[in-house]
């Protein structure tokens, strides 16, 4: 941590907003002997500070894009810019000891422990070993991974602490450019995603201007700032904000690449109030029956920011246990929701006519949940999941808060796009 | 055995002149094949040239060899040059094979990480790639230096001094204690050189059975340290195993069978 906000310190001084250029490929094509066209006329821009992704099929040109950053690949025609300077007047050694590098195998050397991979570029960079290893450790810690990995051979790590000294070693030198050449694509999807957010999280510290190379559309859409569509034979389809590229594709093959559900991953750009209700809840634990009340009333929307405190402990204090029994049926339509002696939600249990819950064999469990200031996708996809059709909401120590209602989550996204309709007549 | 205890020390003196011969070519061959076979892996033309020039100095007869060598040095006919000069043409034989296996084995991707990284070309070599060719590289120069052991006692015959010495003496005196002994002493030295070099490839290669312990455990926990290393004996010898195997089979095949 010492090591990252140190040189957070350092490049928030060079950081001036996102509207410098830090990358500029100019009319850069890349034709092989063999006639194959890798690239074809690239013009592109990255913002300094930036999170631009190339996403594309494979054989569209984005890693040979990419490599064209460090020269790991020449341009036949074109040049490529860093800061103003043609790479092509950099000597090579000296322009990839000045970016920081990851690539999809991790391409750890097997022969050196995880401090001495990590120390890599300081240590070609004339860095003496005891102050590289020192600075390496001080790296872990930042990556998520413990010190005690520091003298383990890559080996002996999974996939995922592989990746994560891939970034370590990529960040050692400080470098204010990252290259990432689909690095989190041959890990698991759940570690996929830890890394993802932990990128996400390193990135909100650092600053640093990152080009990310993936074939996942949805890891493009999740990491950029800006996305660049590549088209087979080399050609940029689109280079937009995820936003722009769900809501407008510009043409049938972006839109075809983009995928299916187009329309609902959108909505992970929406993020509107939708009041959380009371529910009843049925404790596993005790079998009692009590109500949950976010404190503000059924009505009142209950949002992220403001109100959490308060609510917090109301979900925790406000439990009428058995008082209100009788209104179960009538709240949750047909099921009743069981949560564990810290207020939980586990899943849904029917209920029948009388109100009496099925056997615990019943319940419908692992719905999406609802977390304040979640998009408006989430909260649908909360209802869509939920057998009562009802969102479960909670705070953000995962217990329950209440729940959304499906009509009120599609109240809200119809709001949300006659505001951007109305955005767009206005002159 | 009454011989060794009247002759040990001149059994000694054989031992090391022996040792001499069969090392020295080893050292020799092996910087001479680490360049030949770097340029010749992955090369088009030059790898068959390399790879099947060499195996063809094999398949010279190494008796002709000792013969031949004195009237292109210009040496003494009983020069230990002959000897060593002939026995490491038949290390680069076996090296220059085993070498462009262990480059060509070496994983391309690391290779181009460490480009990328910024290393230049030398530091590269020296610093990863020649590291990493290391395990298979020492399974063939355990075959040389065995094979090498073997042959110098060949040298014998035409009056170079080596082991070999005690067979010829022996044989033509009819003292067969002596030419038990010069057997005996041969497949020691054999067996202790043999073992010297796998303690050295253990020693270069600890980052392979680190790996080793963990493949069994693909997830995210890891092992106690004492447990893992301990456990790491088994696996390593066979990879070990397995690595000198394919040299050997290799050494075989191409001098068609015993040499010497």
């Amino acid at each position: 941590m010492i090591a990252l906000d140190r040189m957070n310190a350092r490049h928030r001084r060079d950081f001036k907003g996102m509207t410098e250029t830090a990358i500029r490929y100019s009319g850069v094509s890349k034709v092989y002997p063999n006639g194959t066209t890798a690239v074809d006329h690239l013009d592109l821009e990255i913002p300094t500070g930036s999170l631009t992704v190339f996403v594309g099929p494979s054989g569209c040109g984005k890693t040979t894009s990419l490599r064209m950053l460090n020269r790991m690949v020449e341009p036949t025609s074109g040049t490529v810019e860093i800061n103003g300077r043609n790479v092509a007047d950099v000597p090579a050694a000296q322009l990839r000891r000045s970016m920081g590098y990851v690539m999809q195998q991790s391409g750890l050397m097997p022969h050196r422990t995880v401090e001495d991979n990590i120390a890599t570029v300081p240590r070609l960079n004339g860095v003496s070993k005891s102050k590289a290893r020192a600075n390496a450790r001080e790296l872990l810690g930042s990556v998520g991974l413990d010190e005690s990995l520091a003298t383990r051979y890559p080996a002996q790590l999974s996939g995922g602490q592989q990746q994560r000294v891939g970034v370590a070693r990529a960040l050692a030198a400080d470098p204010p450019i990252l290259l990432m050449d689909e690095p989190f694509s041959a890990v698991d999807p759940v570690v996929r995603q830890d890394l993802q957010r932990e990128l996400l999280d390193l990135q909100k510290r650092l600053h640093r201007t990152i080009v990310f190379v993936t074939h996942d559309i949805d890891e493009a859409i999740t990491l950029g700032n800006r996305v660049a569509v590549f088209a087979r034979g080399g050609k940029l389809a689109q280079y937009a904000t995820p936003e722009e590229l769900l809501r407008a594709p510009a043409d049938d093959f972006v839109a075809d690449f983009i995928g299916r559900d187009r329309g609902f991953r959108s909505l992970t750009f929406d993020r509107a109030p939708v009041a959380v209700h009371p529910v009843t809840v049925l404790n596993a634990e005790t079998g009692q029956r009590s109500r949950i009340d976010s404190g503000h009333g059924s009505s009142a929307p209950w949002q992220a920011d403001g109100a959490e405190g308060g609510s917090h402990d109301a979900a925790h204090g406000d439990t009428h246990a058995g008082a209100r029994n009788g209104a179960i049926a009538a709240s949750s339509d047909g099921w009743v929701l069981l949560v564990n002696e810290r207020n939980a939600p586990l899943g849904w249990l029917p209920v029948d006519g009388a109100g009496n819950p099925a056997p615990r064999e019943e319940l419908r469990v692992g719905g999406t949940l609802w977390r304040a200031g979640d998009s408006l996708r989430t909260a649908l996809d909360a209802a869509l999941s939920s057998p009562s059709g009802q969102a479960v909401a909670v705070h953000e120590d995962g217990s329950l808060a209440g729940i959304l209602r499906g009509d009120e989550i599609m109240r809200a996204i119809e709001e949300q796009r006659n505001e951007r309709s109305d955005r767009r007549e206005r002159p | 055995m009454n011989w060794l205890s009247n002759n040990w020390s001149t059994v000694f003196e054989l031992t090391g002149t022996h040792l001499l011969q069969s090392v020295i070519p080893v050292v020799v061959g092996l910087l001479i094949s680490v360049p030949l076979a770097r340029l010749a892996a992955g090369s088009k033309w030059l790898r068959p040239l390399f790879v099947t020039g060499s195996s063809l100095l094999y398949t010279i007869p190494s008796l002709t060899l000792f013969v031949v060598l004195p009237l292109i040095l210009g040496t003494q006919m009983t020069s230990l040059i002959n000897v060593i000069v002939a026995l490491t043409l038949y290390v680069i034989a076996i090296l220059v094979r085993s070498c462009v296996d262990a480059f060509e084995a070496v994983d391309k991707d690391i290779l181009q990480a460490a480009t990328a990284m910024g290393y230049k070309p030398v530091r590269r070599f020296f610093g990863v790639e020649l590291p990493l060719a290391v395990p298979v590289m020492i399974a063939g120069l355990r075959v040389a230096t065995v094979s090498n052991i073997s042959m110098v006692s060949v040298g014998a015959v035409i009056g170079i001094q080596s082991l070999g010495t005690l067979f010829t003496d022996g044989l033509r005196r009819s003292i067969m204690s002596e030419i038990v002994v010069g057997i005996i002493a041969t497949v020691i030295l054999a067996v202790v050189l043999d073992q010297l070099l796998r303690l050295v490839g253990h020693v270069l290669t600890k980052w392979r059975r680190a790996g080793q312990v963990s493949s069994g455990n693909g997830g995210r926990e890891r092992r106690g340290d004492g447990t893992g290393k301990r456990s790491a004996a088994g696996p390593e010898s066979e990879t070990q195993d397995e690595d000198s195997q394919r040299a050997r089979s290799i050494a075989s095949v191409e001098s068609g069978g015993a040499k010497a």
